[in-house]
C-alpha cells in the first residue's frame, strides 16, 4: 500500500512539469533566446547601410561606449522630466483624492461612479489618445479656438512648437491615464488601516491634516514606495504617447525623445549593434527596479510591504 | 474632483461630437451639439483604402480574443501546476516567474525581431499572440485566486473518482477559476489591443495591421490636408468599443485593479 501510494505520488509530479511546461518553453523561445541574442550582438558590430549589411565584427564594449557619447543620455533626461511632469501631480492627486474618498465625515455620494470615471483613461489606447490629443491640440484645434473665443488668448498657440508645450502635453496625458489607477491603489492601501487607529487619534484631538500626514502617510509608505517604483519602470518604458504625438522625431528640437523611442528608431534602422546595447543598458537598470519590487513583495519585510500588499489584496477581491 | 471627472471625459466627448461633423464645419469652429456628419464620416473612413480601419480592427480583434484565450488558458494552467502538485522545481519555478514580474518586454525586443525572422514569423499576427502563453502578472493573479479557493482536497476526490489529470484540471479547476478568468481575460484583452511596440516591429503589409499601427500610420500622413471629421472618425473605433467593455463590466474590472495591481 505504501509503496503504491509513493509511486502514485512521483506520477502526479510529472503532471506539474507537464502542466508548467507551455509556459516556461514559451518564455524560453520569445524571452530567454532573444535576451541572450540581444546581449550577444551588443558585442558586435552590426548595422546596416543602404542594403549592404556590415557585420557581425566583434568589437567588445565599443558600442556601448559610443551611446555613452550619443545623446543617449540627453533621452535618458528627457524620460526622467517627462516622468516627473506626469507624476507628481499623479501621486499628489491620487493621495489627495484618496483620502477624501475614503474618510468617513465626507461620504461622498456616486463613489462607484467616480471610480469608473477616473478608471476610464487608464484602458485608453495610448497611441489613439496621443493622436487626439495632436487633434485637439493642434494649431485648428477645438483647444485653441475655444480659447480663443473665450478670450483667454488672442493670437493661436502651437504647441508642437515649444518644448515645454510638448512636454507638459505628454506629461498631461500621462497624468490623466494613470492618476485613476494610483487613486484605486492608495484607496485600498488607505481602507487597509484599522479604523481603530483614526478612532484614537481623534479622541486625542488630531485634526484632519493632522491625521493625513501623521496616521495615514506613514501607514501607507510601502504601498507609496511599491507605486513609485513600478510608475519608474512604467517611465522608463514610455514610448507610445511621445512617438505618436511627435510622429517618433522627438521634436522639438529631440527634447521630447524617449529611451525606448531611440532603441525603436535603431531598430527600425536595423542598427542592431547598438540598440543590443541600448537593450543591455535598459535591462540591467530595469533589472535592478525588478528586483526591489522582487524585495519588497516576497520577503518578509521589516517594513510590513507584503502585509499591506496582502491587505490590499483583500480588500481588492470584495 | 468634478473638475478632473469632467476633464476625463471632456476630451472623448469632444471626440464623439467632432466624429459627428463634417470637414467644412470643424474649419469654421467648435460645436457643443452632435452634428448630422457622422454617415457620411463613417462611410468615409469604411471605404477608405489607404487606411483600412476596418480590415484593422478585425486584427485587433482577433490578435487580442486569442491573447485573452491563451493566455488566460495557459496561466491558469500553470498556476495549478504549481499550486497543486509537488515535484523538486516548484520552488524554483515560482520564484523564477515572481523574479520575471516587471521585467519590460522592450529590452529583448532586438533578438525577438531577429528570432521571429528566423522562424519565419516575421510579418503575420502570430508572434503577437503566442508570446503571451507566458505572463507571469496573469500567472501571480491566478495564483492567490487558486490559493484563496480551491481546496485541495477536490482534486483529491477527483482523482478517487478516476479522473484523469487533464480532465479534472478542465472540468473541476477551470469552472472555479471563472471569475479570475474573467477579469484576466478583459485586461489582457484591452492590453492587447492597446499594444503598439512590438506589432508596429513586427507588422509591415497593410492588410494585417492592427488599429494602433494604424493611427500612428495616421500621424505620419500628411495632416493638414485631411478631412477632420474623418480623422475624429478613425480615432473613434480604437477607443469606443474598450469604453463599450469597460462600462458593462466596470464593476469587475475596478475589483481586479488592487488585486492584479499589487503585483504589478
Amino acid at each position: 500500500m505504501f509503496v503504491q501510494k509513493k509511486r502514485k505520488l512521483v506520477n502526479y509530479a510529472k503532471w506539474g512539469y507537464i502542466f508548467i511546461l507551455p509556459f516556461f518553453a514559451s518564455f524560453f523561445i520569445f524571452s530567454f533566446i532573444p535576451l541572450v541574442d540581444t546581449i550577444r550582438y551588443s558585442f558586435y558590430e552590426y548595422f546596416r547601410s543602404g542594403i549592404k549589411e556590415i557585420g557581425p565584427n566583434f568589437i567588445g564594449m565599443k558600442n556601448y561606449a559610443s551611446l555613452l557619447q550619443s545623446d543617449m543620455l540627453k533621452y535618458a533626461g528627457n524620460t526622467l522630466i517627462l516622468w516627473v511632469i506626469g507624476f507628481i501631480p499623479q501621486i499628489v492627486i491620487a493621495l489627495t483624492l484618496a483620502s477624501w474618498f475614503v474618510d468617513v465625515r465626507m461620504k461622498i455620494r456616486c463613489q462607484q461612479f467616480f471610480k469608473v470615471v477616473i478608471y476610464l483613461p487608464n484602458l485608453i489606447m495610448a497611441s489613439a489618445f496621443a493622436m487626439l490629443f495632436f487633434t485637439l491640440f493642434s494649431k485648428t484645434g477645438p483647444v485653441n479656438s475655444i480659447l480663443m473665443s473665450l478670450g483667454v488668448i488672442s493670437e493661436v498657440i502651437d504647441f508642437m512648437r515649444t518644448a515645454l508645450g510638448v512636454r507638459s502635453l505628454i506629461g498631461t496625458m500621462n497624468f490623466l491615464m494613470w492618476f485613476g489607477n494610483t487613486t484605486i491603489m492608495l484607496m485600498a492601501a488607505i481602507m487597509g488601516i484599522s479604523p481603530d487607529i483614526f478612532e484614537a487619534s481623534e479622541i486625542d484631538g488630531c485634526n484632519s491634516v493632522q491625521r493625513f500626514f501623521r496616521i495615514t502617510l506613514p501607514l501607507i509608505r510601502p504601498i507609496l514606495a511599491y507605486t513609485l517604483i513600478t510608475s519608474i519602470i512604467g517611465g522608463l518604458q514610455m514610448f507610445d504617447v511621445p512617438q505618436i504625438l511627435t510622429n517618433g522625431q522627438g521634436n522639438p528640437d529631440r527634447t521630447s525623445m524617449t529611451l525606448i523611442m531611440f532603441l525603436n528608431s535603431h531598430l527600425r534602422s536595423k542598427n542592431y549593434g547598438m540598440a543590443g546595447a541600448l537593450s543591455v543598458y535598459l535591462f540591467i537598470v530595469s533589472g535592478i527596479l525588478c528586483f526591489i519590487v522582487y524585495k519588497m513583495t516576497n520577503d518578509n519585510d521589516p517594513d510590513g510591504s507584503k502585509a499591506a500588499a496582502r491587505a490590499n489584496k483583500k480588500r481588492g477581491g470584495r | 474632483m468634478i473638475i478632473l471627472s469632467f476633464l476625463c471625459l471632456f476630451f472623448f466627448y469632444i471626440l464623439i461630437i467632432n466624429a459627428t461633423h463634417s470637414h467644412a464645419e470643424l474649419q469654421r469652429g467648435f460645436y457643443a451639439l452632435p452634428g448630422t456628419s457622422f454617415l457620411k464620416n463613417f462611410n468615409s473612413v469604411a471605404n477608405n483604402g489607404e487606411f483600412p480601419m476596418m480590415r484593422g480592427v478585425l486584427n485587433s480583434l482577433i490578435v487580442s480574443g486569442s491573447c485573452a484565450a491563451i493566455c488566460t488558458y495557459f496561466s491558469a494552467l500553470t498556476a495549478y501546476g504549481i499550486y497543486a502538485y509537488d515535484f523538486k522545481l516548484k520552488k524554483v519555478a515560482f520564484t523564477f516567474i515572481m523574479m520575471i514580474l516587471v521585467m519590460p518586454t522592450q529590452v529583448t525586443a532586438m533578438g525577438f525581431l531577429r528570432l521571429i525572422t528566423k522562424m519565419g514569423m516575421y510579418d503575420s499576427l502570430l508572434p503577437l499572440i503566442i508570446p503571451s502563453i507566458a505572463s507571469p502578472a496573469v500567472f501571480y493573479f491566478m495564483y492567490s485566486y487558486l490559493e484563496s479557493s480551491l481546496p485541495l482536497s477536490l482534486v483529491e476526490a477527483a482523482r478517487i473518482d478516476g479522473s484523469w489529470e487533464f480532465r479534472t484540471f478542465n472540468q473541476i479547476v477551470l469552472p472555479i477559476m471563472k471569475p479570475a478568468m474573467a477579469v484576466q481575460a478583459i485586461f489582457t484583452f484591452v492590453g492587447s489591443w492597446n499594444n503598439y511596440f512590438v506589432p508596429a516591429l513586427v507588422i509591415q503589409s497593410k492588410d494585417k495591421m492592427t488599429v494602433p499601427i494604424l493611427i500612428a500610420l495616421l500621424r505620419g500622413a500628411d495632416y493638414m490636408n485631411r478631412d477632420m471629421g474623418k480623422i475624429y472618425m478613425m480615432i473613434l473605433p480604437a477607443i469606443v468599443p474598450i469604453i463599450l467593455v469597460y462600462l458593462l463590466l466596470s464593476k469587475y474590472i475596478i475589483a481586479g485593479v488592487t488585486l492584479g495591481g499589487v503585483k504589478g
